[in-house]
């Protein structure tokens, strides 16, 4: 636990006991991402093989990541029951102000951008650096929540960096959390169900989409993100050189990125009736002893 | 980097025998070792788990690490990281490998950090580059619409394997190999997590990742009641039912159904879609089928086009028809 004193960037006392007056309202940070929609049809997917780049395709959208945002909700789920703060933290560059402030418009209560073109084009190592440096300036957090990875790059690594960094415990793949007695009860998803660990704050956990599905913004809620101040640091605010973080960062090289080819040789079968078409495609799978 | 050399397996057990994954990982990291003319090992971490030592020997390992101790009952982030953190600071390999798995997912990316070095996770191939000597790590990314080949600049190089993406050796009981036991110095006290229990669903009939017919249904199916009927011809088939995520996040079925990047890995011989857009999330837990049939009303779904066999209609009618001409063929 943070000490009693404690205050925070904005200047407030943080302490759980003096602010809150119970031990399970918790500090709550939850870092988010800026991604290409995911859901967006794979026909449409392009890279720029010169660049090894992703081509953001016409009509397509940008989005915050979705295991991000059951972070959010994880977060929203825990203020709802015990009340506490939660800051949402991003990383990321050309971020856009509508996707950005989602969190804010889910219930958040302020938003933190790491903004800056050296933090671009990071790997797992140096987005978790920059992130934890955000984090040790924010100071006072007992809960940290992270999507269990990020929809781009599938790495599911920068929560467990960032817990190492700071020496922090980690819970990974979260699916169910509640905090009593200043104790944080994690149900975690194992591969033939699940676990429950316990652990106490501060602590680091990812979420995942298990938990449930992530609230939308009410129209109250979107208007008031809209008001909100937000704060970017750049990476003298954090307290690291541009060399540290961002591409210049990176402990892993990119050699080559590219789209797989499917054949895309479907046979369709047909019929008269969809009926006789199922019969068909039955004797088929027969025909081809794949039955 | 002359002082890390050879290839560690992590080594995990499932049921008490040596995991499916780690055989595999023995397979592939043979093969790396040939390739750097060096030694692959196996590390086995746990309670009681001594025994599986041979049993990794004759899947090609030809070291054995042994850390046998009660505080390594449960998988728990901080035992199992500061034990391997020692153990790779002792053997000081080049490459560590572990399985994409529930245990491999949390402990790798924590183990790098720990020792300063970068993990590239959920690869699918590995190759030793003929040039540089340096491990080429291919990863599918962007839920499977891209593949990334990474290297790493910094010792050791480590990655995480998704399942069924590498092959294991023949078992041969006849290899011989070395087993080393090495003690945990773990400190209860580091340990700041507790497992309060763990509940593991139980499986009627064939488990999903082992079948080799699966049925799997999408959004498309609409309804628990919909899943009933992909139930029925999982039947007929001696076959497992799956799903895409939408039918696990609305629960239609339970979240161990979904197959796909964040849930099972499938390869079977026949994978069944129906009402299934084919997400290249979800394409990319059963992309390894032999053959795929799509059943989909949408001709332009992504399904069809790694499907083999397509019928493009609504799924409630060819599916019941479907079913019954099977029985029928099957009866002969």
């Amino acid at each position: 636990m943070p000490s009693p004193e404690s205050v925070n960037i904005y200047g407030e006392i943080t302490s759980n006991f003096s602010r809150r007056g119970v031990i399970d309202a918790m500090n709550m940070i939850v870092c988010v991402k800026q991604v290409i929609d995911p859901e967006a049809p794979p026909a449409s997917f392009k890279v720029d093989p010169a660049n090894n780049k992703v081509v953001l395709p016409p009509g397509v959208s940008l989005v915050i990541d979705p295991y991000a945002e059951y972070a959010v909700e994880a977060a929203l789920r825990v203020k709802d029951a015990h009340g506490g703060r939660i800051t949402a933290l991003s990383l990321g560059t050309e971020l856009v102000p509508e996707v950005i402030r989602k969190p804010l418009a889910m219930g958040v209560d302020e938003l933190i951008l790491l903004e800056d073109e050296a933090f671009a084009e990071g790997d797992s190592w140096s987005t978790a650096y920059a992130l934890a440096m955000a984090l040790r300036k924010v100071g006072d957090y007992d809960l940290i929540f992270c999507g269990r990875e990020a929809s781009d790059w599938d790495a599911g690594q920068v929560g467990s960096g960032i817990a190492e960094i700071l020496g922090l415990p980690s819970v990974t793949l979260a699916r169910k959390i509640e905090v009593t007695d200043g104790k944080v009860r994690v149900e975690r998803v194992i591969d033939d169900g699940y676990e429950a660990v316990e652990v106490s704050p501060p602590a680091l956990i990812t979420v995942s989409n298990e938990i449930g599905e992530p609230r939308y913004p009410t129209i109250k809620g979107i208007m008031a993100a809209k008001k909100k101040e937000l704060i970017i640091w750049k990476p003298a605010d954090i307290g690291v050189e541009p060399s540290q973080v961002g591409s210049a960062g990176r402990r892993t090289r990119l050699l080559k990125l590219f789209q797989p080819v499917h054949e895309g040789r479907c046979e369709i079968v047909g019929g008269e009736s969809p009926e006789e078409a199922a019969a068909n495609l039955a004797m088929k799978l027969r025909e081809a002893k794949v039955l | 980097m002359a002082k890390y050399r050879g290839v560690m397996v992590f080594g995990e057990a499932k049921d008490g025998k040596l995991a499916v994954i780690t055989t595999e990982l023995l397979g592939c990291g043979r093969k790396l070792a040939n390739d750097l003319g060096q030694e692959v090992c196996c590390l086995l971490v746990g309670a009681n788990i001594s025994s599986l030592a041979q049993e990794a020997i004759a899947f090609g390992a030809d070291k054995v690490y042994v850390v046998d101790d009660q505080l390594l009952k449960d998988y728990q982030t901080d035992s199992y990281v500061s034990v391997v953190e020692q153990v790779a600071r002792q053997v000081v390999p080049g490459v560590i490998l572990l399985g994409q798995t529930a245990i491999g997912r949390d402990l790798a990316p924590r183990l790098a950090f720990r020792l300063g070095t970068a993990v590239t996770t959920d690869c699918i191939e590995l190759a030793i580059d003929p040039d540089s000597k340096l491990l080429r790590q291919t990863k599918p990314v962007y839920g499977g619409n891209a593949q990334a080949i990474f290297t790493c600049a910094s010792y050791p190089q480590m990655a995480t394997v998704r399942a069924k993406a590498m092959s294991p050796l023949e078992r041969d009981e006849s290899r011989r190999g070395e087993v080393i036991t090495i003690k945990a110095s773990l400190d209860r006290q580091t340990i700041r997590t507790k497992v309060l229990e763990k509940v593991v669903e139980e499986v009627v009939g064939i488990k999903l990742e082992d079948a080799e017919v699966v049925v799997g249904g999408g959004r498309g199916i609409g309804s628990a009641d919909g899943f009933k009927q992909l139930e029925e011809l999982a039947k007929i088939l001696n076959g497992a039912v799956g799903a895409s995520r939408p039918p696990c996040d609305n629960g239609w079925v339970p979240t161990s159904y979904q197959v796909g990047l964040t849930g099972k890995i499938i390869a079977p011989d026949l994978y069944i879609a129906v009402a299934l857009s084919g997400s290249s999330q979800h394409m990319a837990g059963c992309s390894g089928a032999k053959n795929i049939v799509a059943i989909n009303k949408d001709p332009e779904a992504n399904i069809f086009k790694q499907a083999r066999f397509g019928v493009v209609a609504d799924w409630k009618v060819v599916l019941s028809a479907f079913t019954s001409k099977l029985r029928e063929l099957l009866a002969e």
